[in-house]
């Protein structure tokens, strides 16, 4: 697990310069990351949720949730609709924050962390309803997943500062080269809203992945779409994996999820059913129960 | 503004340059002179607005009320103190900036209608402020001699000085607006608009933006506000009502919420319809700017000028096919 | 004991600022949408009044009648032709919508009656009547009987009838209102209309003892503002809590502290509970 890592996408495309205005992240092994956060335990562990609970009013959503992702897996979150799993990895991004427990990301808690300070330490997402900015360009969209890792600030892009200048060329190099990683480049200036469903998809994850994160959260990526454009995604995530990144993906398409993920978690009626391989949550009679109903 | 903008940029200065020259010769377009200085004082702030409401999509009803609280700032340290105009202009700001910072914090944190109430209880209080404190305000009737531009022995004489000096900063703030417009900051708040959840989640400080860019254009309307004090050497709450608040809305919505030139025609267009075209028509001068919001904002939402051009481009294209 | 004269017409003006909140709750309960223009219904009924008192002779009570029935039918034909279309835009360019008819109401009425204030005879005649020391104008009784009755009728309407119930049932889930076989649209238009209707009549009672002008709108716009969102936007009985407590503790300022600041009370109190708990005292009723 302790493995160097970088986000350079494949080696196939050219060497773009590095004038050092840009941090090209490469982020640390897990061991290094450690190090400086803190804790000199050997955690391998990327992501831990720690008896976590969140009510809405009178309705308990999450309830004494806890478990742990090993870096670098693919971990699925799958349950019936209404089980808690979106509203799980809007605690975890800092969209909502929980009324019990406790998050630990590479060691440090950010359950009461602003959600662009979540970003910052390295955690994305992609949103169930594909949160795009529509009426801005599809490079323009991942421009701002490159937001973390440029720093020019209202003065600097006032007066349009030299190393605020270089600074856009990097970020527009970055963006297309992200969206070449997720099969876009073409779209490049087409307006976001104006794409196929499949193809936001994939723009929502290429701009999550600008953010560079260590952890990525994707929610239902493969809602809406057809078994072709699934394919596709597993393969993408798969891509994802090889970079080093964690990725914690919610999903009901059950072949895509036994495909792929490495670990699954089972959520129902906002508490953790069960976790294991894909081979043990086959087998689980609960979850079977859950999902094709009990043997009279 | 980059490589695209700058030709246009360049037949702006010119013609903005021209203009006075030309409106001399002629006596029925002298005072357009006078009215563009005022169209020029009027589109800083539009174009502050434009960038708040336009690019991070947030509405304020205050605006005006920030002009006010430029102007009077500039009036009473001038009048009462006897500071110099310079440096009541950059006090004016700094007072300005410190209350839209304080009244910010609190309001950028509503969404939609409570933000534009808070703003308009606001803009409201300042109002009455205004007409009250009469010791410092002179009260409804206003403010006198307030001492024209200058410090030193340098001094703004005539209507064409003013001219040329308020369009100095017009275009001074457009080449930063369009500089911010076109960059990492811009983008992020155009994101903002769209969808501020996703904009958070990708990592932009939402809040921190809201409130930088709140108080950036409320520092506009006040170096507004102090340039129309001096120049008009006499000011009364009547002109920083809610009314004006809504006529600066006007004048962004007529633009096109998202240019920043669009905000600039917008206050012309506004200001020349004020002060010229509507004299004949008081009484129908607040029907007529109701009228045209209601059209603009339910059948070009983004704005007036936007789809003028596209209209026309597009039947210049259709002509060379 | 002039703090009861100060209560008594702090209790009459506030009446005034519960019709004007109630307004905001109706639209808001059924559309979540806040009508800017709601303040300018008052000043309407105001001004009709006194135009089909004055120019048609028409007795008080049908000049009453009549000036709510036509500022309500403006409410309609707002909704009908303007936020309908609107619903689906941004929240941005529904707020400007409802502010740009707030602007066209009052252009319309400085263009229709100019700048100056009119007046409507008290609806019954005779001295004051004399209550713990303060002289009470009969038109405040008025008011404040009149405004109770609407606020009785209007509770009765949304808890017993059905199209009460169907227009809280709309603001709860409007699919949901939809699926039972409600015409969600038609709640909308009521509810825009009964808004107005509404405001109107605050502004027929108010105005024989405060006058009428063409710009009072806005302050009463905002200030019903504030009562409803004291008391919880959408509660009804919060509203009229929360009207009253404003009305009293306006005039209590006038009396006391200051009468120019005295509309600041109001505006100052808005500002606390947007930014404190913009829920207000007593929330949303359910």
């Amino acid at each position: 697990m302790n493995r160097q890592v970088t986000f350079e996408p494949k080696q196939e495309l050219n060497q773009k310069e590095d004038n050092g205005c840009l941090h090209h992240a490469v982020p640390i092994s897990t061991e290094e990351g450690n190090r400086g956060l803190g804790e000199t335990s050997k955690n391998t562990f990327i992501l831990e949720v720690k008896d976590l609970g969140k009510s809405f009013g009178g309705v308990e959503a999450l309830h004494n949730i806890t478990f742990s992702v090993p870096s670098g897996i693919i971990q699925a979150i799958i349950g019936p609709n209404g089980a808690g799993k979106t509203t799980l990895l809007n605690c975890i991004s800092g969209v909502i924050k929980p009324t019990r427990g406790r998050i630990i990301f590479l060691g440090k808690s950010i359950e009461n962390l602003q959600p662009h300070k979540i970003a910052t330490l390295g955690i994305s997402r992609t949103f169930q309803n594909v949160a795009l900015f529509k009426r801005m360009s599809v490079i323009e969209n991942v421009t701002i997943g490159l937001h973390t890792k440029t720093r020019s600030g209202f003065t600097s892009c006032a007066l349009r500062l030299p190393s605020m200048i270089r600074e856009e060329r990097h970020i527009f190099e970055r963006a297309q080269e992200w969206l070449e990683f997720v099969g876009l480049a073409d779209e490049m200036n087409k307006e976001a809203g104006s794409l196929p469903l499949g193809k936001q998809k994939l723009l929502e994850v290429a701009r999550a992945l600008a953010t560079e994160p260590r952890l990525l959260l994707l929610d239902e990526p493969a809602g809406g779409l057809n078994t072709a454009e699934t394919e596709q995604f597993g393969e993408l995530i798969e891509k994802i994996k090889n970079l080093g990144i964690t990725v914690v993906l919610i999903e009901h398409d059950m072949n895509l999820v036994m495909e792929r993920s490495d670990q699954i978690a089972v959520l129902h009626y906002g508490k953790l059913l069960a976790t294991g391989t894909p081979q043990e949550i086959k087998k689980n009679p609960q979850v079977v129960e859950i999902y094709l109903g009990k043997e009279e | 503004m980059n490589r695209k903008n700058f030709p246009g940029f360049l037949v702006f200065i010119l013609l903005i340059a021209i203009f006075p020259l030309i409106a001399q010769r002629s006596s029925a377009i002298n005072h357009y002179i006078d009215v563009m200085v005022f169209g020029g004082i009027f589109g800083i702030v539009a174009i502050g607005l434009s960038l708040l409401m336009g690019y991070a999509g947030q509405i304020s009803l205050a605006h005006a009320a920030f002009m006010g609280i430029g102007a009077y700032s500039s009036g009473i340290l001038t009048t009462h103190f006897n500071l110099s105009p310079p440096i009541a202009l950059f006090l004016g700001i700094a007072v300005t900036s410190a209350i839209a910072f304080a009244i910010g914090v609190p309001s950028l944190r509503l969404k939609g209608h409570y933000l534009a109430m808070a703003t308009l209880g606001f803009g409201v209080i300042v109002h009455i402020v205004f007409n009250e404190e009469v010791k410092w305000t002179g009260g409804p009737s206003g403010l006198v001699g307030i001492p024209g531009f200058g410090f030193g022995s340098w001094a703004l004489k005539s209507t064409i000085h003013w001219y040329y000096f308020v369009w100095f900063w017009v275009a001074l703030f457009v080449v930063l607006a369009l500089n911010m417009v076109h960059s990492r900051i811009g983008r992020a708040l155009r994101a903002i608009h769209e969808d501020d959840r996703a904009a958070e989640a990708m990592g932009v400080p939402t809040a921190r933006y809201k409130l930088q860019i709140f108080v950036i254009s409320a520092a506009m309307a006040a170096f507004a506000g102090s340039l129309y004090a001096h120049y008009v050497e006499f000011i009364n709450p009547s002109s920083f009502d809610l009314v004006w608040s809504i006529k600066f809305i006007l004048m962004v919505m007529v633009g096109g919420i998202q240019s920043i030139w669009g905000s600039l025609l917008g206050s012309l267009f506004l200001t020349f319809l004020g002060n010229e075209w509507l004299q004949v028509f008081a009484e129908l001068e607040i029907l007529i700017y109701g009228i045209i919001l209601l059209v603009i904002s339910l059948f070009f939402p983004d704005g007036l000028f936007p789809v003028i051009v596209r209209f026309l481009t597009q039947r210049k294209l259709e002509k060379k096919a | 004991m002039e703090w009861v004269q100060y209560v008594l017409s702090g209790i009459t003006v506030g009446m005034i600022y519960v019709l004007v909140a109630l307004g905001y709750n109706i639209i808001y309960n059924v559309t979540e949408i806040i009508n800017f223009a709601q303040g300018e219904f008052v000043m309407l009924g105001g001004l009709c009044a006194v135009f089909f008192y004055e120019s048609l002779h028409l007795p008080l009570w049908l000049a009453f009648l009549m000036a709510v029935v036509t500022v309500g039918g403006i409410g309609l034909l707002f909704e009908k032709f303007a936020i309908r279309h609107a619903r689906s835009q941004s929240i941005l360019t529904l707020i400007i919508v409802t502010i740009a008819f707030s602007i066209l109401l009052k252009g319309a009425a400085m263009f229709a009656w100019g700048k100056d204030p009119y007046s409507l005879p008290p609806f019954s005649g005779g001295s004051p009547w004399l209550i713990a020391g303060a002289a009470v104008q009969r038109q405040s009784l008025w008011i404040i009987g009149i405004s109770l009755f609407i606020i009785a009728g209007l509770s009765i309407f949304f808890h017993k009838s059905f199209y009460g119930k169907a227009m809280c049932a709309c603001a709860d889930n409007p699919v949901a209102a939809r699926i039972m076989g409600i015409p969600v649209r038609r709640m909308i238009l009521l509810s825009f209309t009964l808004s107005a209707a509404l405001g109107a009549a605050g502004g027929v009672i108010i105005t024989p003892l405060s006058l009428m002008e063409y710009d009072r709108g806005a302050l009463l716009g905002l200030k019903g503002f504030s009562v409803a969102v004291l008391g919880g936007l959408g509660n009804f009985w919060g509203a009229l809590v929360a009207g009253i407590f404003i009305g009293v503790a306006e005039s209590l300022c006038a009396g006391y502290l200051s009468s120019g600041y005295k509309d600041a009370v109001a505006l100052i109190a808005l500002l606390a509970v947007l930014f404190v708990k913009p829920e207000g005292l007593f929330g949303r009723a359910k």
